[in-house]
């Protein structure tokens, strides 16, 4: 039986009340060219018991292979307690309350999960979660913007070394308001975004610059000296970085002389199983002198009439309900639920913790890329330091390599040939702390027995 | 009632406009409007050398209870903004004639603020509106 609170009668009463004649008539204003047809793709109705059974033998059909994948959502250990923790039913709501300060304990975890992000990426304020990394990055954008009075242009710099899909969102989410994105290209040896590559804007309006850390190829960027070039010219720096990477790497709060002006990135690696791609959550930090602009909802505490402590959401005339068309933001959707999760994660490392986890990450990712190197055929695409991910230049093809290595249970990496065409055949591939030594002889000697076998074939 | 003085200009938006002797525009927000935001926590006023087109959105108020633009009376380049607003909002609602000034503007037009509501038709405006 549908779930559909209106009985036959209630529909016709209030048709009758405003004079329509039938329901479809209440959407006679659509063309009729712009309605959907009727949905004739879709199977007929399964039982309870028969979509389960069908789930199951799909879910199997997923295996649990061997994952060099990184690329922007990364395969971390989750605490076995994170997630029983975040599906208590005191938590277990992944929208924004509405009646806020009723839900004491919902504010104070958010409020929680702003002191962390706060101090991990060394900035005064932060917002309580955007829906992902991509989209936090073009808010962010929008809010440079609607910060730098000075800067008329809505020019800004992204590095061509910035994760193609946020440059992707980017357009989508910002380029129909007016916001010109120009790209900056990388060093063919660091793979790495020179701060000479600023050099030709000297002396134009531009809004803001774009950094990635680490960047899309895993390179560390040279962010001081690119944060303090772009003050210099009187833009805004925008950092994208990876959380996890924070434990031992320089907040970006602390890049150069004056720090990031605004700090974004995907939450997913704290805490969030990688579930085929989503949902995961944005984050965004600032300095408290921007915080107007900053889009999303912020907790703050405060003390009752009574003098007892409480968290209250504060700065709402920034927000659509109160400022309508000119809010900040019209995405009002926060990720508690997953919020939740990596706050509980956070709590669960501790600073030291994560600082483990970081650097466990990049040992392995070395110990990777060393092993791989030595397989014929592979080498290394960029000399510069960098954090969990590098780029592997191969001597044919990579998708007919994935295949195969796929064959034997094994991800081996994003092929990123089609999105960077200059670097030939390159691979992306990623170690987290998930990835033992033993995972890792494995890949480098099914990728040398898959390139052996390939040669010989060819 | 609110404090309407006879020798300001209005808006029906609620803006006050003073001609001052250098020929500059000073603009701020009514006696009433104060009221009807109620404390002010944040005002945003304009950076000097910002050009202004009359009837534009050139600065916001936000009160606890809602956020509200103010709009330019007169056309022209923005010669100050009111830097203390930044750090003392409330001076909006204790004197909104004098230190709660928002922007002075050097006006292109003295002919647009000459047509600009009189004292008597601002408040004249009021009692339609709360009627």
């Amino acid at each position: 039986m549908p779930f559909i609170p209106h009985t036959p009668e209630d529909v016709r009463d209030m048709l009758a009340a405003i004079g329509a004649p039938d329901t479809e008539a209440l959407f006679d204003e659509i063309p009729a060219r712009l309605r959907a047809k009727s949905l004739d793709e879709v199977p007929p109705a399964l039982s309870e018991m028969e979509v389960g059974r069908l789930m199951s033998v799909r879910a199997a059909t997923d295996g649990q292979p061997l994952n060099f994948i990184g690329a922007g959502a990364y395969d971390h250990h989750v605490p076995a307690a994170v997630w029983p923790i975040v599906t208590r039913g005191e938590f277990y709501s992944a929208y924004t309350p509405y009646q806020a300060e009723a839900s004491q304990g919902t504010l104070q975890l958010l409020y929680e999960f702003q002191s962390m992000m706060a101090s991990l990426t060394g900035m005064a304020a932060s917002n309580a979660s955007l829906y992902d990394g991509a989209t936090a990055l073009a808010e962010a954008c929008l809010m440079a913007v609607r910060t730098h009075r000075k800067s008329k242009s809505q020019r800004i710099l992204v590095p061509v070394a910035l994760n193609p899909t946020y440059r992707q969102v980017l357009q989508s989410v910002a380029g129909n308001q007016n916001l010109a994105f120009e790209l900056l290209p990388y060093d063919a040896s660091g793979g790495h975004t020179t701060v000479e590559s600023l050099e030709k804007y000297r002396g134009e309006d531009i809004t803001a610059l774009v950094i990635q850390q680490p960047n899309f190829f895993g390179t560390l960027e040279d962010v001081d000296a690119l944060t303090d070039r772009a003050h210099e010219s009187g833009m805004l720096v925008i950092a994208v970085v990876n959380p996890t990477s924070l434990a031992i790497l320089k907040p970006p709060g602390e890049w150069g002389t004056k720090g990031a002006d605004i700090v974004c990135g995907e939450g997913q690696p704290l805490g969030v199983p990688l579930s085929s791609g989503g949902p995961y959550f944005g984050f965004m930090t600032t300095r408290m002198e921007h915080v107007r602009q900053m889009p999303g909802r912020i907790v703050g505490r405060t003390v009752d009439l009574d003098g007892r402590p409480g968290f209250t959401l504060t700065l709402q005339a920034r927000e659509q309900h109160i400022r309508r068309s000119k809010a900040t933001s019209n995405i009002c959707t926060n990720q508690g639920l997953l919020v939740t999760a990596a706050t509980i994660y956070m709590a669960l490392l501790g600073p030291h913790g994560l600082a483990q986890v970081a650097s466990t990450c990049m040992d392995r990712s070395a110990e990777l890329v060393e092993a791989l190197t030595r397989v014929r055929g592979v080498r290394l695409a960029f000399d510069r330091p960098r954090f969990h991910e590098a780029v592997l230049l191969l001597d044919r093809p990579v998708r007919g390599v994935l295949e195969a290595l796929a064959a034997h249970g094994i991800v081996g990496g994003c092929d990123i040939s089609a999105q960077y065409p200059s670097l030939g055949n390159a691979l992306l591939v990623c170690a987290t702390e998930t990835r033992t030594p033993e995972d890792i002889a494995t890949y480098a000697r099914v990728l040398a027995d898959v390139m052996q076998q390939s040669a010989a074939a060819a | 009632m609110s404090n309407v003085p006879a020798d300001l200009r209005f808006l029906k938006s609620h803006e006050w406009a003073r001609l001052e002797s250098d020929g500059t525009v000073t603009v701020g927000i009514s006696d009433h409007a104060q009221q009807a935001l109620g404390d002010l926590v944040f005002v945003e006023a304009p950076e000097a050398g910002r050009r202004v087109v009359a009837g534009e959105s050139c600065a916001v108020v936000e009160s606890v209870k809602a956020a509200s633009d103010v709009y330019s009376p007169v056309s022209g380049e923005v010669v100050a903004g009111n830097a203390d607003l930044g750090g003392q909002p409330e001076l909006i609602n204790q004197d909104p004639y004098g230190a709660g000034w928002i922007m002075r503007i050097r006006p292109e037009d003295k002919a647009q603020f000459a047509a600009l509501l009189d004292a008597k038709a601002y408040e004249a405006a009021l009692a339609a509106e709360t009627h």
